[in-house]
């Protein structure tokens, strides 16, 4: 075992903020070939009921990547990153991210196991406004390889 | 009416390199294996692979497609199972199928979704929670 497993239960500082804008939406949705025009058209977005455009279901990994890469990347933490592969995703929505939120991810390590040879790591980040809304729980799971 | 067993429309996604290259932009994710074929094969992987986050990204459109209002996925999650080659030039092509399993007392549905490239399944346990 090479992952520290003394990092079970540890947080990170919340990540800088981030503005969610209706550009990048736009840009995420046009990059996964996604035409809906509730991610970019706010006349869309309001007949459905949204304040501005909202972002699509995985839109979160954009800012949740960068917060997991603050343990991934942690020198103590011990992971071989080119070892590493995405092994489970989900993504739990209190309400749409959407255009104009300012967000910071805070991660947490929920879990650090062996399993046939092979370090698994279970990782939640919460995605919350600056005023503390929580939006977004994204759990994720990365398998780091076995020699 | 939503009830257990229907299936939503079945949809086809062709994959491309170029669709790599704009999802690595737009994500962030610049991780080797989805943009070079060289680095990609000498890590043990078949050729370029996609990034899961590409493949759990366009499964779901079965889903939002079928709600109408995207912003009514209020949890979705997927294990990956196989990695999606990616060839040059002809790509792949992700076929997704969707259908009800279960309606709950609070409204919310189940949806299930079988994501395969060539007939093997690349997503496991891929699951959408919807408001109906």
């Amino acid at each position: 075992m090479t992952v520290n497993a003394s990092f079970i239960g540890r947080s990170y500082p919340p990540t800088p903020v981030y503005r969610v804008s209706r550009e990048k939406i736009r840009e995420f949705a046009d990059a996964i070939n996604d035409p809906n025009p509730a991610y970019r058209d706010l006349d869309a977005a309001r007949r459905l009921g949204h304040a501005d455009v909202v972002a699509p279901p995985t839109f979160a990994i954009v800012l949740t990547l960068p917060a997991g890469a603050q343990f991934v990347t942690d020198p103590e933490a011990g992971v071989d990153y080119s070892r590493v592969v995405h092994g489970e995703q989900r993504f739990v929505h209190a309400r749409p991210i959407m255009a104009g939120d300012e967000v910071q991810v805070t991660l947490t390590v929920e879990n650090i196991r062996v399993a046939a040879g092979n370090e698994i790591i279970t990782n939640r980040a919460d995605v919350k406004t600056v005023a503390g809304e929580l939006v977004t729980t994204a759990y994720s799971t990365i398998v780091v390889r076995g020699q | 009416m939503v009830a257990v067993g229907d299936a939503l429309t079945a949809q086809d996604f062709p994959i491309h390199r170029l669709d790599l290259i704009r999802y690595a932009g737009a994500s962030g994710d610049f991780n080797i294996i989805h943009w070079n074929e060289r680095v990609a094969t000498s890590v043990g992987l078949p050729n370029v692979i996609a990034h899961g986050m590409f493949t759990m990204a366009a499964a779901v459109r079965v889903v939002t497609d079928w709600a109408g209002d995207p912003a009514a996925v209020v949890e979705y999650g997927v294990r990956f199972t196989r990695p999606v080659a990616v060839p040059d030039p002809e790509g792949a092509v992700l076929h997704v199928e969707g259908s009800v399993r279960e309606v709950r007392d609070d409204g919310l549905v189940e949806v299930d979704l079988v994501a395969t490239v060539d007939g093997q399944t690349v997503l496991a346990k891929a699951r959408a929670l919807v408001r109906a």
